[in-house]
């Protein structure tokens, strides 16, 4: 009886390995591999050749650029805001933890149109900026604070309901040994918090990387100059250069995957910390 | 030497302790005994400055602590579920004190490592200094956790509820350890805990709380031999409690006379079990058995005195002493008795 129940369970688990590879392979590589079939549907020469134009290396660039500044921008924000929120009480609190959600609550496209209402030149703060020749909208300022926007949420979200859990006390015990409220921070919250820290930020990074509707709002599509490589991607897909097309969205792919492999790097690095340190 | 003036403590409307005053002498172990919700986490907490009192004054060896920040009180505080670090090792963990001195008054790493093992043998944990703390038994962490805060050598250790976790048997053997600890290293501590037991057996004083104030201080003698209240007798438990009435400063309950200050009208009195004295039945019975059993060397009574109100006996029963039956009339006298008003 035991050993039929055990069959049974071994079935069960079966069926549900099986469903999941089907559903990875049908909904995640399938995609994928048709972006880098369409890539290279005239061979790796054309691949080569759309990526080598001056506005592909563009978008590349500053789609990088993007992330490099929003990304560590919303690491210390997100960061700030979860310990903000987990180790003190303030009035207000439970304000800020909802408005911490906003971005994605409310469509991205409403975020850049918010950015434009606020920055453009017939928006609130437009005609100031116009005086100060300092341009916002349609320029990489505008496509840096919407990203910014839309992608704070993401370390916070994995931080506050771990700080939460994990509660003040071992805080309370660093600080009655004599640590200062700093060396308690790098020597007790964040090591505790380190590895959500890092998905917070690999979430961050890879929308940072690939926002399209907040980010087409307030760049302008300025080829060159203010086009990100999603909305690349689009432009080129909306020319017929289906080619060009896929051969960014399949870099933009690559993006992604060097950034799980470097995940998957540092926890096969720290694998036995890992292990002592996750609960049982 | 510590001393608590009048410390006062709200969170919102709600008075967790109202003017408590309290001093602990050196080298002195001392007990906060309650029931939970009465204030003991919160009023250790303010001790170890985790905590700001809204009133009162707090004075470390003769110097104003009040408005001192934890980090300089040089306190120990043992947590109730210990706050270990859980990504350092146990001897990281125990080293954290120390580490985190100014550079001026830090131990070079090679100290740091000495007395790292030095107090890892002292708490018997010689041997577990790489693991981490999920890696440990209740009773393992409990002692990273004590060595942990001994390594600073503070002047007053906390404990809240430290034996709260554990199973019996490691509970027992690790209060009579800790109580030796205290002595050998001449510290001055304080420990929470509900259960009474515990209380009169490690604790020098025992401070009975209740609601946020301080009920009785005493020592376990005192405690037991002279509740102050009618919560400290209920709460040490051992103790019957029976309706009176005074007038004019005689208690009369069940037809005995007991001199009493409460003042007239309805009384309450305590009697524990062993305070009643069995007399010869013949000069006039007061009460009937119900129940007897033995009790290795003592019989136990369950008696309905003639007022009707229950009581339980404890007598010395002699080898081979006859056990009186079920319905027999007795004539009881009590020893002592402690008599308070009703309304208390
Ligand atoms: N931070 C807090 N906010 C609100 N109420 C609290 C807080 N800390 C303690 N209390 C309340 O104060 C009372 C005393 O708590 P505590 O000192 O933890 O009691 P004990 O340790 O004796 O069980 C409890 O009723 C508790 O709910
Ligand atoms: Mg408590």
């Amino acid at each position: 009886m035991s050993k039929r129940s055990l069959r049974d369970h071994s079935a069960t688990r079966l069926s549900l390995v099986a469903l999941t590879v089907v559903i990875v392979l049908l909904f995640l590589l399938l995609p994928l591999a048709q972006v880098l079939q369409q890539a290279f549907a005239k061979g790796p020469a054309v691949f080569w050749h759309s990526l080598q134009g001056e506005d592909p290396l563009a978008a590349i660039r500053l789609t990088l650029l993007v992330a490099a500044i929003s990304v560590p921008l919303n690491l210390v924000f997100g960061l700030a805001a979860s310990w903000a929120i987990t180790k003190f009480d303030f009035p207000g609190k439970s304000l800020l933890v909802s408005l911490i959600d906003l971005p994605f609550s409310v469509s991205p496209v409403i975020s850049g149109l918010i950015y434009v209402l606020l920055f453009g030149a017939h928006g609130f703060l437009g005609p100031w900026l116009i005086e100060h020749n300092l341009k916002i909208i349609f320029a990489v300022p505008g496509i840096v604070l919407a990203t910014v926007f839309v992608t704070f949420p993401f370390v916070a979200r994995e931080l506050i309901p771990l700080m939460e859990e994990q509660g003040r006390e071992e805080e309370e015990a660093a600080l009655v040994l004599g640590a200062s409220g700093w060396r308690t921070f790098w020597s007790v919250t964040l090591p505790n918090v380190k590895w959500a820290l890092l998905y917070g930020v690999l979430l961050c990074n890879a929308r940072a990387m690939g926002e399209f509707g907040a980010v087409s709002v307030v760049s302008g599509h300025v080829r060159g100059l203010t086009n990100t490589m999603p909305l690349h991607v689009e432009i080129l897909y909306n020319e017929y250069d289906f080619v060009g097309a896929f051969a960014v969205a399949s870099v933009l792919a690559l993006l992604a995957l060097v950034t799980l492999g470097i995940k998957s790097a540092v926890e096969w690095w720290h694998r036995d910390e890992l292990a002592a340190t996750r609960r049982h | 030497m510590i001393d608590l003036q009048q410390i006062h403590k709200t969170f919102g409307a709600f008075t967790a302790l109202d003017h408590v005053s309290l001093s602990i002498p050196r080298g002195r172990m001392v007990a906060l005994l309650g029931p939970s919700g009465s204030g003991k986490t919160t009023l250790l907490r303010i001790i170890a400055g985790l905590e700001h009192a809204d009133g009162g004054i707090i004075r470390l060896d003769g110097q104003d602590a009040t408005d001192l920040s934890a980090r300089d009180r040089r306190i120990g505080f043992v947590f109730q579920h210990y706050a270990l670090f859980r990504h350092m090792t146990v001897a990281d963990n125990v080293a954290f004190g120390l580490k985190v001195r100014p550079r001026d008054s830090r131990p070079s790493k090679d100290e740091i490592r000495e007395r790292v093992s030095t107090l890892l043998k002292l708490v018997h944990l010689d041997g577990l200094a790489g693991r981490y703390p999920t890696q440990l038994s209740g009773g393992q962490r409990q002692r990273v956790a004590l060595a942990r805060a001994l390594a600073v050598e503070p002047r007053l250790l906390l404990l809240d509820e430290p034996f709260g976790a554990l199973d019996a048997q490691v509970r027992k053997d690790l209060r009579r350890w800790m109580r030796r600890l205290h002595d050998d290293m001449g510290l001055t501590s304080v420990f929470v805990t509900h259960d009474q037991e515990e209380a009169l057996e490690l604790a020098d004083d025992v401070v009975v709380m209740s609601h946020g104030r301080i009920e009785q201080i005493g020592t376990p003698a005192d405690i037991y031999d002279n509740p102050a209240t009618p919560f400290v007798y209920q709460f040490l438990g051992n103790a019957t409690r029976l309706a009176a009435t005074v007038q004019g400063g005689t208690a009369h309950l069940n037809g005995w006379q007991i001199p009493a200050t409460a003042p007239d009208g309805a009384a309450v009195a305590f009697i524990r079990p062993h305070d009643w004295t069995l007399e010869d039945a013949a000069a006039g019975a007061n009460a009937t058995l119900r129940h007897a059993s033995v009790l290795g060397s003592s019989l136990r009574l369950d008696v309905t005195l003639e007022d009707g109100q229950d009581i339980e006996v404890d007598i010395r029963r002699d080898a081979g002493q006859a056990v009186p039956a079920a319905g027999s009339a007795l004539r009881l006298t009590p020893n002592r008795v402690a008599v308070f008003p009703a309304t208390a």
